[in-house]
């Protein structure tokens, strides 16, 4: 067999004279003992199973079993700054006192109850809006040709590779009074005679919903496009030709057949997009302002204070309960859909 | 029949792509304004750049950075892909659907979800926050999207491949050097690039869990962009704009050689069967 010496024929060789180097090495070091016993480690499953296993339980499900916990306890000036849930007393016992404490001021400060709805209810209208703006620029990318497809998806994907900060940071620029938007309707206004120099108009956006709207629909647009994109290029083209040869109009046509076959695409899309969404802090924080209230702002202004963690506690347990329940329908209609 | 884009297809493209881009556009624009106003043009000038350089705390956020990225990165490779071998290799174990459960279900949870989970267990623990607590928070969030690349790389090669190998006589570790670690590498290089940038980008988790002295680059920005907005923070993102633009077009470019030379190898393969 000719060698190849050139591209990936030398990263092939590169690797081969590893292999073999190492190889010599392994052989001497088997006589070791404790060598021999982290080569078996490698071949067990246990191992391979058990590391990342571990991992995940410490550091991604035991945090959740920990905030559940610290959100039954009392704030106190210590450290850790809570009381303790568990305690056990001279004779043996075992005492247990759960503070609901935190979760009544949830439900008692109005602030809280407000900042939650606040959030489902701008992750579901951004979630639509981005819905709107995505499906048609899925079904442009997924009509044209093969060439132009791989180059489409380069350019959809490479803002997502640039800083999310700094994308939602552009948008302060555009938005504020003196911005680009601003001074762009200006110059136009003026241009056409609409608009008196005298008493230029200023659109106050920056720091209203609308600003969060834009922020949101613009960060997560790539997470709508992918998915609406992999299920559009599927549908068979032939269905859509039989239904306009047989005299469907062009809308009812696309109604009945696209948007429909295109459904697991525009769920899973939405579920991108909707789930980050309610616990955004960034965008409501930077193009928000003070004026507009997201839990996931709440949260975090709460946990800066540093005073009451037993409270931040609370808030993410609930804001996780409210985030489970999108994720266990979407996990229903696909377990349904495999089926 | 051929798929037809119709006029409503391209006005949707072009606005649509127009919305992405123009932001990114106007950032590097102002960043080259004379100006301290940050929208009124009055002439080019690169002073922000050097400006930039002059600010407190650039770099050594930028090394914390790049340190925290890059060990993220190492790590949660390797944890990946052995997570992303077990889902592949074992078919059934004890915990499994737990298992799949908690390696993908750091992606759907919000990251302040996750971020307050572990700063708080953090707390808790009495760990002192800092740089290792921040990279146990990026290596849990980031080792998933390892496992997904990795674990769709594995299930695309055929695996009797490795077992030819063993049966030609190679041992375990040479039938990993020689078939399997060729196979999967294209995924672990993107699986670790994906991470690095992850952990590069984050600002949420990163703020939750991190401590004296653990001040990353999108901390350091966050706190400026705060203020408002200020033309150096414009420069700033010039440059990380141009930095990850040209990783991204170096990759495509090696991955369309090495696609181009599979190719070609085929071929040749074939010619010489025939």
């Amino acid at each position: 067999m000719p060698h190849r010496q050139q591209g990936v024929g030398t990263f092939t060789g590169i690797m081969a004279e590893i292999a073999s180097r190492l190889n010599f090495t392994h052989r001497r070091l088997l006589r070791f003992a404790p060598y021999r016993f982290l080569v078996s480690l490698g071949h067990s499953h246990r191992f391979l199973i058990g590391v990342p296993y571990l991992w995940l339980t410490l550091f991604f499900l035991i945090p959740f079993l920990i905030i559940l916990r610290i959100s039954f306890t009392e704030a106190e000036i210590a450290s850790p700054p809570f009381s303790n849930l568990l305690a056990w007393i001279d004779d043996g016992l075992l005492q247990i006192t759960v503070n609901f404490q935190n979760y009544m001021e949830l439900w008692e400060d109005g602030i809280y109850i407000h900042a939650y709805l606040n959030s489902v209810k701008i992750a579901f209208f951004a979630t639509l809006l981005t819905l709107i703006i995505g499906y048609p620029i899925a079904l442009a990318m997924s009509r044209a040709s093969k060439k132009w497809q791989l180059f489409l998806l380069m350019l959809v994907i490479l803002p997502f590779w640039t800083s999310f900060l700094i994308r939602i940071y552009a948008w302060i620029t555009i938005l504020s009074p003196t911005g680009v938007l601003n001074n762009f309707i200006n110059w136009v206004g003026m241009g056409i005679g609409l608009i008196d120099p005298n008493s230029p108009v200023t659109l106050q956006i920056l720091h209203t919903d609308l600003a969060v709207y834009i922020g949101i629909v613009y960060g997560y647009l790539p997470f709508m496009i992918l998915p609406l994109f992999a299920t559009l290029i599927k549908i068979d083209d032939t269905l859509v030709e039989a239904a306009l040869d047989l005299g469907s109009p062009p809308l009812k046509t696309f109604w009945t057949i696209t948007f429909r076959l295109s459904l697991p695409g525009v769920l899973a899309g939405c579920f991108l997009v909707f789930i980050p969404a309610i616990g955004e802090f960034v965008i409501p924080d930077l193009l928000g302002g003070s004026n507009v209230t997201m839990i996931g702002k709440v949260l975090y202004d709460t946990y800066l204070q540093g005073m009451n963690l037993p409270l931040v506690s609370a808030i993410s347990v609930i804001l996780l309960l409210i985030v489970l329940i999108p994720i266990y329908i979407f996990n229903r209609i696909q377990a349904k859909q495999f089926n | 029949m051929k798929k037809q884009m119709t006029a409503l297809n391209w006005a949707a493209l072009i606005l649509g792509l127009l919305f992405l881009y123009i932001p990114i556009i106007l950032v590097i624009f102002y960043s080259f304004n004379e100006s301290k106003l940050v929208t009124v043009w009055s002439g080019f000038s690169t002073k922000w750049y050097s400006d930039l350089f002059q600010q407190d705390g650039i770099w050594s956020a930028t090394k914390t950075s790049l340190l925290l990225a890059f060990s993220t990165s190492t790590f949660a490779v390797i944890l990946g892909t052995m997570a992303a071998f077990a889902l592949v290799k074992f078919r059934r174990f004890k915990g499994k659907t737990l298992f799949s459960g908690i390696t993908y279900a750091p992606m759907v949870m919000p990251e302040i979800i996750m971020g307050s989970a572990l700063g708080l267990t953090f707390v808790a623990l009495k760990f002192s926050t800092g740089f290792f607590t921040m990279m146990i928070a990026h290596i849990t969030f980031t080792m998933c999207y390892v496992v997904v690349v990795v674990q769709s790389r594995l299930t695309g090669f055929d695996r009797h491949i490795e077992e030819a190998a063993m049966d030609l006589g190679a041992d375990g570790i040479r039938t990993f050097f020689y078939i399997t670690l060729p196979m999967i590498l294209p995924a672990i290089i993107s699986g670790w690039l994906l991470s690095f940038t992850l952990s590069l980008d984050d600002l949420v988790i990163a703020t939750f869990t991190t401590g004296p002295g653990g001040t990353t680059l999108p901390i350091w920005i966050y706190s400026k962009a705060r203020l408002g907005v200020s033309p150096n923070i414009n420069a700033l993102s010039t440059i990380m704009i141009g930095i990850v633009a040209s990783i991204v077009f170096l990759v495509t470019l090696i991955n369309h050689y090495l696609s181009k030379r599979r190719e070609e190898d085929e071929k040749n393969a074939h010619r010489e069967i025939a």
